[in-house]
């Protein structure tokens, strides 16, 4: 029936077991930890083997002998199904699977994979685990649908469906107000962004009357008719496709956490740790940078930024990105809670993504977002393993009758086994996690030639620099490289700031002391640090897929035939974008940068470890400058705070004080009880009248007969000869009025 | 011939002490006294007008023969009632018999 050797059919089934897992745990096996345990695992499982499958088909592995197609761009597995007619035509919905959904469907559901098996450990002792899975498969699902898309709508349906599950898993120890409150800000703030985009997604289907991507991306015409078509809104300054393209980069911008709607990612930090690898690392925001890498041609539509010329879109997110890369990586380097470091990392990084396709530097964005996606998720669940170890030592300190407590400035907050004021020592404690913490964080510092991270950032760094300062000049590519470059130093500096502080010196308090995860032997203990070797050999060897031919030494080991991955990539687009000249000297010199900020950071924090209570160093040192610098950072440059005066707080008032009290309560009550006093006021003047008038008149009546009889009726005196008298009267009076005219 | 109108003028002087009597006489005997001479007027009246306009037919004496049988059996009974309540109260002061009032 299913011809399961046919890849076109095979990526239909990819999302499929995540979804039907789901659907399970939440009806069947929420009862049963082990049963939903199995579920989710041989879900995600298969899904990674359809994946894997689908990959090495479309790679071609001489080992195993499959069949690879020549040139893959052109010749990508797709299938389709009619799904709903659209007036005279009919909108398809299928899958495509092109060069750049295969490096996603490497990354992804191992990803994806590891996380599930990592949160049967961290979940473990939740008393709501088998929901957690439950949103987790559901969470999968959507994404591999997302991946494995061939139009926008679908694209799209996988969007929201992971913006849904970010805030139940956000929010899933809904009894703390800061989760809750965290889920509502995640899914509120990518839902402005949302609606653009959905906005975006309409036009571009009212213009081209498809959303599929082939139709769109392979046909010059079409491309060249939406960039020549002025927009409806704006038109003298966009085209049909710049505005598009802008609303598009404005769902990134909102989902990939970019700003000014960054703020979002870092309270998201209060989700369980798993979330935050699947969400912020390898899943949800990947998503937008995917997003706006796979509709490229659209944004590009019009320009060319291989020449100097840019389109709105392009433009829009080389600043934006660049500025967020920036922005970021200042902002975390006062934080003090491990998650927020990496949040904040997280959302510099794909700045970096997203600046790097602004300039048209489309196969090294891609490439970085495959880097990343690996090493976060590495870093994120080592960070977790850190936190859960952190846990322990405090549990362990309490047995012993000892109440751990924050080490620096106590405003009488509970120890906090997040913050790394509060850690140090772990090294020795939780070996396996500082190895992969450490191959993890310089792979996102960038050192360099042994880490994924270095080939990625460098290639980002080498395009801006071939396109801006060391070639051709373009601004927005000088804007870029400059701001990017020193957010490599910064990034640098900062992760060696967090190794240094978690796990280097001493340790400042009995809970970093006692810090553990069961040993070897525990079964948490195997789910969790099992998934984070994995990774972590990954996120030092992925690098070489990317390596540039003419790189000495490195190059003809893994590039003799050209740069594997830019070939394999580039394919997917019509145009192939060209591979840049090597320049040894200004590699040279880009190694310095990341070398340059792990030395300062080492020299800060790590040669003289922070002793317990000791005052950060960096703060130290800025302080001198100004108390403000280090204040302003930390307090994430007081952007929620704006938001709060400008959007959330009017927003409450129109709600609670104008539509409630005011409209509500005022003019709708108002007048529904105005129109029922009129009636019963109205009731009341029509008794009265009743009472008054008419009973008046028809009790009056007989009350005057009353008066008239019992005044008369003293005329019947009972004397016989005053009646005889009355009677002689009225027969003369009688009389003289019948012979009247006989009188006369 | 005596004229016509000294026969009415007889009967109707007749008739106005009768009727005073009926009016104003304490006793109930003289009540009915009084009714008795208002009787006898309309005769005279009758026996006038029938001597003097019709003398041929006997309408007038027929009539002037009923009123006195009628007279007669009027007095009988109003009598017996007389001598019923004088029986009851001793007394036949017509202003006395006053019970079917108001």
């Amino acid at each position: 029936m299913i011809d399961w050797t046919n890849a076109n059919i095979l990526p239909w089934l990819i999302p499929v077991p995540p979804l039907i897992a789901f659907a399970l745990i939440f009806l069947v096996t929420n009862r049963s930890w082990w049963l939903t345990v199995i579920t989710a695992l041989t879900g995600t499982i298969l899904s990674w083997g359809l994946a894997a499958a689908v990959f090495l088909r479309a790679v071609g592995a001489p080992i195993l002998g499959l069949y690879a197609p020549e040139h893959f761009g052109p010749n990508a597995f797709g299938s389709q199904v009619p799904w709903m007619a659209t007036g005279a035509t009919q909108f398809n919905v299928g899958v495509l699977v092109d060069p750049l959904t295969v490096i996603m469907l490497f990354m992804v559901p191992l990803a994806i994979l590891m996380i599930m098996l990592y949160s049967v450990g961290y979940m473990y002792h939740d008393p709501r685990r088998e929901r957690f899975f439950g949103y987790m498969t559901l969470f999968a699902g959507a994404m591999l649908t997302l991946v494995v898309a061939d139009n926008l709508l679908l694209l799209f349906i996988g969007w929201e469906i992971m913006g849904f599950c970010s805030y139940s898993l956000i929010g899933f120890w809904f009894e703390k107000e800061s989760a809750y409150k965290a889920g509502v800000k995640a899914f509120m703030t990518t839902r402005v962004a949302d609606v653009i985009m959905l906005l975006g997604i309409a036009y571009l289907f009212a213009e081209t009357g498809t959303l599929n991507f082939r139709d769109i991306f392979f046909n010059e015409e079409m491309l060249h008719q939406l960039a020549t078509t002025p927009a409806l809104l704006f038109g003298g300054a966009f085209s049909a496709a710049g505005l598009i393209g802008v609303f598009l980069v404005v769902g990134t911008i909102g989902k990939s956490a970019q700003f000014p709607l960054h703020v979002w990612l870092p309270d998201a930090m209060e989700g369980p740790t798993p979330v935050s690898a699947m969400i912020h690392a390898a899943a949800m925001v990947s998503a937008g940078v995917y997003m706006v890498i796979r509709m490229y041609p659209l944004l590009e539509a019009g320009a060319d930024p291989h020449h100097g010329i840019y389109s709105p879109p392009l433009m829009l997110m080389a600043y934006i990105g660049a500025f967020t890369a920036l922005f970021a990586a200042v902002i975390a380097i006062s934080q003090n809670d491990i998650k927020r470091v990496l949040a904040y990392s997280t959302i510099s990084q794909l700045g970096y993504m997203v600046a790097a396709l602004g300039i048209g530097a489309y196969v090294a964005a891609a490439f970085h977002l495959i880097t990343h996606g690996i090493f976060k998720a590495l870093l994120f669940m080592s960070s977790g393993a850190v936190i859960h170890g952190m846990e322990h030592g405090e549990h362990h300190a309490h047995e012993h009758g000892h109440h751990p407590h924050n080490v620096f400035e106590d405003e009488g907050k509970p120890f906090d086994p997040q913050d790394m004021r509060n850690m140090g020592g772990l090294k020795d404690r939780i070996p396996v996690t500082w190895w992969a913490f450490l191959a993890g964080g310089m792979s996102l510092a960038g050192f360099p030639l042994f880490t994924a991270g270095f080939w990625s950032k460098d290639e980002i760094l080498a395009e801006s620099w071939n396109l801006g300062l060391g070639g051709e000049g373009f601004g927005p590519a000088i804007f870029v490289f400059i701001l990017l470059v020193v957010g490599a130093f910064l990034t640098a500096f900062y992760t060696t700031r967090q190794l240094a502080l978690t796990f280097a010196g001493e340790p400042r308090t009995e809970a970093a002391e006692h810090a553990s995860l069961g040993g070897p032997s525990s079964l948490v203990s195997i789910f969790m640090q099992g998934p984070l070797i994995v990774l972590g050999v990954l996120a030092l060897i992925t690098g070489y897929a990317g390596v540039h031919p003419s790189f000495p030494v490195f190059g003809p080991i893994f590039s003799p035939g050209g740069n594997p991955f830019h070939d394999f990539v580039a394919e997917t687009l019509m145009h192939h974008p060209p591979v840049s000249d090597f320049n040894l000297v200004f590699t040279l010199v880009l190694m310095l940068v990341p070398l340059a900020g792990i030395g300062l950071g080492w020299l800060m924090y790590a040669r003289k470890p922070l002793a317990a209570g000791q005052e950060d160093p960096g703060k130290v040192a800025l302080d001198a400058i100004s108390p403000a610098i280090w204040r302003w950072m930390e307090n994430k440059f007081y952007v929620d705070e704006l938001y709060d005066w400008a959007f959330v707080r009017p927003s409450y008032w129109v709600s609670e004080t104008l539509v409630s009290q005011i409209i509500d309560r005022g003019v709708i009550d108002g007048t529904l009880h105005f129109i029922a006093r009129a009636g019963v006021f109205t009731g009341e003047l029509f008794k009265r009248f009743n009472r008054v008038v008419i009973d008046g008149v028809g009790d009056g009546i007989p009350q005057g007969i009353g008066l008239f009889s019992r005044w008369f009726r003293f005329i019947q005196s009972g004397n016989v000869q005053q009646y005889m008298l009355m009677v002689a009267l009225s027969a003369i009076v009688l009389g003289i009025v019948v012979f009247w005219n006989l009188i006369r | 011939m005596v004229p016509l109108w000294m026969f009415l003028v007889v009967a109707a002087a007749l008739f106005a002490i009768g009727l005073f009597g009926v009016l104003a006489r304490r006793n109930a005997v003289a009540i009915l006294m009084g009714i008795e001479l208002m009787l006898n007027a309309v005769n005279i009246n009758l026996v006038a007008f029938w001597r003097y306009l019709t003398p041929d037919t006997m309408m007038g004496q027929a009539f002037a023969v009923f009123v006195f049988v009628v007279a007669a059996a009027e007095a009988a009974v109003g009598l017996a009632l007389i001598v019923a309540i004088y029986r009851r109260r001793q007394s036949v002061v017509a202003e006395d018999v006053n019970l079917l009032k108001w």
